[in-house]
C-alpha cells in the first residue's frame, strides 16, 4: 500500500508532516533490524555457513538426537499439566467471584517475575541432596535433581502462568450468560463445558498452549541449574546449543539453535493467527 | 456490561476447579518458593548479612540493575517510538513488523545469547564495523546492555501499543480547535495520556533484565566484579556446593523481584483507570 494513499483514508485527521513520519519510521525499522532481524539472520546463516551436508550432520549426531527427545518429552508433560491447570483455574476465576481472587491471580503471575535461575535452584533445595528431601530420596535410590524429573518440574515452573493468563481476561470479557442457558435446556456441567465454553476459548487456549510451549521447549536458565549438564542424559537442546558453542563447535551448535529460531518463527506465525481470531470473536460477540 | 449476579450462581464446577487450582499452585509454585525463604531462614543474619553484601556480590547487583535499568531506558525510548509507528504510520510490511516484535518472547534465550555475541563479537557482522572506533560490545558490559535491550524491547512496544490504539481522536481534534499545533498536541495531549504505560514498560523491562540469565551469559565475558551478573554468581556458588550462599543471595534477588512485581501491579492499576 503507498503511504499516499493509506494517509488519505487514514482516521487521524493530524498527523506529523511527511519526513517527521518517515524519519520515526526508519528509526523504527533501522532499530528493529539491528536488534531483531540481524540476529535472526546470523543463526540461519552461521547454521548454513559450511553447506547443508554439515548441518544435516550436526543434526544427525546422537547426543543432539537424545537432546531433542528429552526436549520433546519435556514439553510433552509440562504443556498438557499446565493447560490442565490453566482451564481450570481460568473457570473458577472467570466464572464465579470469591474472596482473595486478585490475591490468587498475582500469585499464578509470579513464577514470571522470578529470575530463571532462581526458578531451578528452589528444586535444588528441595530435591538436592543438601535438600530437605534429599536423604530420603537418596536412600529410596530417586534421582530428582540432575535427572529427568528436576527438567520437567523447573520446566513446569516456568511455562505455569502462559495458559491461564491467556484464557481468564478472555472468559471474564465473555461472561456466562451462555452456560447458563445451556444449563436451563437441561445440558449437563461438562456438556456446557465442550459444547458451549471450550468452541468459545479454542483459540485463546491455542494461544496459551503455543506460547508455553515454546518456552517449555526453549527455556535455558532453569534448566540449567537442575540439569547436571550430562551428554546425551540430561540435556535439552538448548542446552545441548551452549555445550557445542562452548566447545567452539560454531556450525553445530547453530545448526541445533536454528531448530529453535524455526519452532520460534512457526510460534510467531500462529501467535499471531490465534490473536487475531481471539479479537474477531470479541468483535462478533 | 455484563451483570453480575454474586448470589445463586447457576454454574457448576467452582469448588473442584478452584481447589485443584490451588492444589497445583501450592505444590508447583508456593512450597518450592517457600522452601527458598526457610533455607534463607536458616543462616544467621550475620552470616546473611556477609554474604549478600561481599564485594564481588555488591558489584554484581550493581552490574546487574546498572544495566537493567540502562536497557529499560533505551527500550523506553525505540519502543514507544515503535509502538507509535506500528498504529499510526502505514507502510509496506507494517504486519510482519508487529508480529517481529515478539521474536524476544519466542526465540530461546540461549539462542538469542549465542547471536548476539556472534555478530558482536570482533570478527562478528557489527562488530567488524564497530571494532576499527574502538567500540567492543561482546565480552563487556556493554553486551549485556545490549543483551537486556533485546529480551526487554516486547514489554515497553506491548505495553504501549494498545494505549496509543485507544486515544480517541477527538482529543487531538479538540486540542487543534483550541489553536494548539501538532507538536503541542503531541506535548500536551498524547505524552501524558501514554506516560502510566511507558513506565509500566519500563517497569517490566527492567524486572525482566534483572532476572535474564540465558541471553547475557554468552555475550557478558562474566568476568568478576566487572560483568558478572547475579544470576550467574547464584550458579556459581552453587557449583561449588556453597548451597547457603546461593540461597542468601537467590533470596535478595527473589526480594527484589517481589517489590517490583508490587510496584508493577500498582503501575498497571494507574495506567487501567488513565485508560478509562
Amino acid at each position: 500500500m503507498s503511504i499516499a494513499k493509506a494517509s488519505s483514508d487514514n482516521r487521524y485527521t493530524q498527523t506529523e508532516p511527511f519526513f517527521v513520519r518517515w524519519f520515526l519510521i526508519a528509526v523504527a525499522l533501522i532499530f528493529l533490524t539491528l536488534f531483531l532481524l540481524l540476529p535472526l539472520g546470523a543463526v540461519f546463516s552461521q547454521a548454513f555457513e559450511k553447506g547443508l551436508t554439515v548441518y544435516l550432520d550436526a543434526l544427525k549426531e546422537p547426543d543432539t538426537l537424545s537432546s531433542i527427545k528429552l526436549t520433546l518429552i519435556t514439553a510433552a508433560v509440562a504443556v498438557p499439566l499446565n493447560l490442565f491447570f490453566g482451564v481450570t483455574a481460568a473457570w473458577a476465576i472467570a466464572k464465579f467471584n470469591f474472596i482473595g481472587k486478585n490475591l490468587l491471580l498475582t500469585l499464578i503471575d509470579l513464577p514470571f517475575s522470578v529470575s530463571p535461575v532462581i526458578s531451578g535452584l528452589i528444586y535444588v533445595l528441595i530435591f538436592g541432596l543438601q535438600g530437605w528431601m534429599g536423604p530420603w530420596l537418596q536412600e529410596h535410590d530417586i534421582k530428582i535433581v540432575f535427572a529427568v524429573p528436576g527438567i520437567i518440574l523447573a520446566t513446569i515452573f516456568v511455562t505455569f502462568p502462559f495458559v491461564a493468563r491467556e484464557l481468564i481476561p478472555l472468559m471474564e470479557s465473555q461472561g456466562k450468560e451462555e452456560e447458563e442457558a445451556a444449563l436451563v435446556l437441561g445440558a449437563t456441567g461438562l456438556q456446557t463445558f465442550f459444547r458451549v465454553t471450550l468452541p468459545n476459548i479454542k483459540w485463546g487456549i491455542i494461544y496459551g498452549v503455543i506460547l508455553c510451549n515454546a518456552r517449555a521447549m526453549g527455556e535455558f536458565g532453569a534448566v540449567s541449574v537442575v540439569s547436571g549438564h550430562i551428554r546425551g542424559m540430561t540435556n535439552t537442546v538448548p542446552l545441548h546449543v551452549e555445550i557445542l558453542y562452548n566447545e567452539y563447535n560454531y556450525t553445530a551448535a547453530f545448526a541445533v539453535a536454528s531448530l529453535l529460531a524455526f519452532l520460534a518463527l512457526i510460534t510467531l506465525a500462529i501467535k499471531t493467527i490465534a490473536e487475531w481470531k481471539v479479537r474477531q470473536q470479541l468483535n462478533n460477540n | 456490561m455484563i451483570q453480575r449476579k454474586k448470589h445463586n450462581n447457576v454454574l457448576p464446577g467452582f469448588g473442584p476447579s478452584l481447589g485443584f487450582t490451588i492444589f497445583y499452585l501450592s505444590v508447583i509454585v508456593l512450597i518450592p518458593l517457600s522452601a527458598l525463604v526457610f533455607r534463607a531462614a536458616g543462616l544467621t543474619w550475620g552470616e546473611f548479612i556477609d554474604t549478600v553484601t561481599a564485594p564481588r556480590v555488591l558489584a554484581s547487583y550493581k552490574v546487574t540493575f546498572g544495566s537493567a535499568i540502562i536497557a529499560a531506558c533505551i527500550n523506553s525510548v525505540f519502543g514507544v517510538i515503535v509502538a507509535w509507528v506500528l498504529v499510526r504510520y502505514r507502510f509496506p510490511g507494517r504486519r510482519i513488523v508487529d508480529a517481529l516484535v515478539d521474536l524476544p518472547f519466542a526465540l530461546p534465550t540461549a539462542v538469542a545469547g549465542i547471536t548476539l555475541a556472534t555478530i558482536y563479537s570482533p570478527n562478528g557482522w557489527i562488530g567488524k564495523i564497530l571494532e576499527p572506533h574502538g567500540i567492543k560490545i561482546a565480552f563487556t558490559p556493554l553486551g549485556i546492555i545490549l543483551a537486556m535491550t533485546f529480551i526487554g524491547l516486547p514489554f515497553v512496544v506491548r505495553t504501549v501499543q494498545p494505549v496509543i490504539e485507544e486515544i480517541e481522536v477527538e482529543l487531538e481534534e479538540a486540542a487543534v480547535c483550541l489553536g494548539a499545533n501538532r507538536l503541542q498536541t503531541i506535548l500536551r495531549v498524547i505524552v501524558p495520556l501514554l506516560l502510566p504505560s511507558v513506565i509500566t514498560g519500563f517497569a517490566l523491562s527492567f524486572a525482566r533484565g534483572v532476572g535474564e540469565y540465558g541471553s547475557i551469559i554468552f555475550i557478558a565475558g562474566n568476568m568478576p566484579m566487572v560483568s558478572e551478573i547475579t544470576p550467574l554468581l547464584i550458579i556459581t556458588k552453587l557449583e561449588q556446593f556453597d548451597y547457603r550462599g546461593a540461597t542468601a543471595i537467590a533470596c535478595v534477588m527473589l526480594l527484589a523481584s517481589f517489590s517490583m512485581l508490587l510496584v508493577i501491579n500498582l503501575l498497571q492499576r494507574w495506567t487501567r483507570r488513565f485508560a478509562e
